[in-house]
């Protein structure tokens, strides 16, 4: 494949090879069409572009910067490995970078009202900081589910202005915000721009996300390039929907890097949010791709220690890397994360988000299999503090 | 002529719209969701939709939302919907359109399911997130067997698109009436006159209204401006109010007061 064939995916229909596509209610497709225009006349204009990078360097705190894990490397031995410290930019995740473009691009629209759906929380926390910011009206669906578990991200939103809608219908997860943000498009679409946090649902999304994200990996290259004067040997994120993994992968799409994505396994086959691994073709959310599903077609239930990784669908693009053999997925349980969060936080001081902590751990693995003088860049997406409740009911107080 | 044409054709020549209930299969569990069904063409339905439930309806209000959760909950596969729509059948000649949500349909296969609705008597499918744009396999499919496939036009379609979209389409097309999921609603939505008239101007196909459909009032004030009435959520919230003994009976005169307010003249 070229590089030019490369960077035109998706095609003009949005899909990555089979996956992608648009499957929304007809009321949708106008919308679409509409922030698809939108977003391809503003990603090249200079005035949109200055403002972004303004926003993203004043504002949000980048360069993020890349650090190398010594002590964690003196542990273990075999490779180095860097990380990609994204739970340092503003709000503490990757999801601000995002939440920035398709803000500016719901101002640019002239939409005031804008609505998100949120799992962990940190797309929510993202949208409501940059709604404040832009004085624009924000709604989030969360999970009942989620509203319980990340009860720190709900308090933050609802004192950056926006209405956290609780969504107890299904199961209660992000899956369920999804459906609730989707009837809400559907009833107010003509003055409500859908801020979509994960590299799925219908095109334009996939594709909007990956360029808004794609400045992690960007960075990440050059910084790697500047520190250590060669490119890393693998690059490894957590995906669900996908979102950190697809920004920090797309910039070494075409160099010689191996890219993993690490899924969730939850506690095993049985209870698991590894969609690449366990699930099969389908569609949901205003994409076909790999589902969690029962024979029927109906979509099953998910389990990760991590909410932000507890969907049961993924991102088209890493659908197409699979299949095309140019990313590999593999997945890690809730132990596994718990043990490489409390690692991370002995070793080297940082504590990560959960979702983040399946990348770190997978990280942990695979640095002793490989020689002492290779490298893995790990995405760090994002901090942990939202998650202490979460572990410390998994361990104990003193765990 | 395909019963979907001929049901059309035999209520404009008496001057009336087609009246076509929804009904929820399964709910609240299949055997009454087949008897409410009949009940339906027995007060003078001249179609039926027949809603295969799935876990996630991005399209539906609360009330479907809640009767295809419990539809599921109760068991209610894509298989036992299509002896359901067999069963049916097996009493009417009146058209039979399958609506549900397109993975359940995918996971079956598009091929297999056209042959198999076919087999059961159903007439054409209705696929709210399945735009024509991308449902190349499905339309095949369903051309084979002689089924309809029912495109979607909502009142944000620009015209350009009405026709693209109406050209891909067969049997009737479907209006929804509203910007928003289904559900009860007081009244209709200013400039649903507008929509029919620019759907009407942009193709020949019959329109029927859904979603927001609520009252005999509101198919009365179609008269004129289209040529079915789509009524879901408003039955299931008789059907629900009503003590369970008379549940059947009361959402049954509620299609009856319909059929009554369709004739336009």
């Amino acid at each position: 494949m070229t590089t030019a064939a490369r960077a035109s995916t998706p095609d003009a229909a949005g899909y990555f090879g089979p996956w992608g596509g648009r499957y929304v209610p007809e009321t949708l497709v106008p919308a679409l069409e509409e922030l698809e225009r939108a977003f391809m006349r503003l990603r090249d204009d200079q005035a949109f572009r200055g403002e972004l990078a303004r926003l993203l360097r004043h504002y949000a705190g980048r360069p993020t910067p890349i650090y190398e894990a010594r002590r964690l490397h003196e542990e273990l031995g075999g490779a180095r490995i860097w990380l990609k410290r994204e739970d340092l930019a503003h709000t503490g995740a990757h999801k601000i970078n995002n939440a920035l473009g398709q803000a500016l691009l719901a101002v640019r629209s002239g939409k005031r009202r804008v609505i998100a759906e949120t799992g962990a929380g940190q797309h929510g926390v993202a949208t409501a900081t940059v709604c404040a910011m832009f004085g624009l009206e924000c709604v989030v669906y969360m999970g009942e589910e989620d509203v319980h578990r990340q009860a720190l991200n709900v308090v933050r939103m609802r004192m950056l202005g926006a209405e956290v809608v609780p969504v107890t219908s299904g199961s209660q997860t992000l899956k369920d915000a999804i459906n609730e943000a989707l009837r809400d498009w559907v009833t107010n679409v003509e003055t409500t721009f859908y801020l979509f946090g994960s590299a799925t649902g219908p095109h334009p999304y996939p594709l909007i996300v990956r360029e808004f994200q794609k400045v992690i990996g960007i960075e990440a290259r050059a910084q790697m390039l500047e520190q250590t004067g060669r490119l890393p040997d693998t690059v490894v994120a957590c995906v669900n929907g996908g979102s950190n993994a697809i920004g920090i992968f797309h910039p070494f799409v075409d160099d010689p890097v191996g890219l993993v994505g690490v899924e969730a396994g939850g506690t095993g086959p049985a209870e698991t949010a590894a969609t690449l691994e366990a699930g099969s073709p389908g569609i949901l959310h205003g994409a076909i791709s790999y589902l969690l599903q029962d024979e029927d077609g109906q979509i099953a239930p998910t389990h990760s220690i991590a909410a932000g990784l507890d969907y049961p669908g993924v991102g088209p693009e890493h659908a197409y890397l699979q299949d095309t053999g140019r990313a590999t997925y593999v997945s890690v349980t809730d132990e596994q994360a718990l043990d490489a969060l409390q690692t991370l936080a002995r070793l080297e001081g940082i504590i990560p988000a959960l979702e983040s902590a399946h990348a770190m751990a997978h990280a942990i693995e695979l640095a002793p299999t490989l020689p002492a003088d290779a490298s893995i860049l790990v995405n760090l997406s994002g901090r942990g503090d939202k998650d202490m409740d979460t572990v410390v009911g998994a361990l104990g107080a003193d765990g | 002529m395909s019963r979907i044409s001929r049901a059309f054709s035999d209520a404009a020549g008496d001057g009336r719209l087609v009246i076509a209930p929804y009904v929820a299969l399964g709910y609240p569990d299949m055997p009454t969701s087949v008897k409410l069904a009949r009940a339906y063409l027995d007060a003078g339905a001249d179609m039926l939709e027949l809603g295969v439930p799935f876990s996630d309806p991005i399209a539906d209000g609360p009330t479907i939302q809640r009767a295809t959760q419990r539809a599921l909950a109760k068991g209610a596969t894509l298989a036992r919907c299509i002896e359901a729509a067999a069963d049916i059948r097996a009493a009417t000649g009146a058209p039979l359109v399958l609506m549900g949500y397109a993975n359940p349909f995918m996971q079956w296969g598009y091929e297999d399911l056209a042959r198999d609705l076919q087999g059961a008597g159903v007439d054409g499918l209705i696929v709210p997130d399945l735009l024509p744009d991308d449902n190349e396999d499905l339309a095949q499919a369903c051309a084979a067997h002689d089924l309809d496939v029912i495109s979607l036009l909502a009142p944000t379609t620009p015209s350009e698109r009405i026709r693209r979209v109406a050209e891909r389409g067969s049997g009737f097309l479907y209006c929804v009436s509203l910007t928003g999921v289904t559900g009860r609603r007081e009244d209709l939505q200013s400039g649903l006159t507008a929509f029919l008239q620019r759907v009407g101007e942009s193709s020949s196909l019959p329109r029927a209204v859904g979603f927001g459909i609520s009252t005999p009032a509101h198919v009365r004030a179609l008269c004129g401006q289209a040529d079915a009435a789509i009524m879901a959520s408003a039955l299931i919230d008789i059907f629900d109010a009503a003590p369970p003994a008379a549940a059947v009976s009361r959402a049954a005169a509620q299609v009856g007061a319909m059929v009554d307010a369709a004739r336009c003249r």
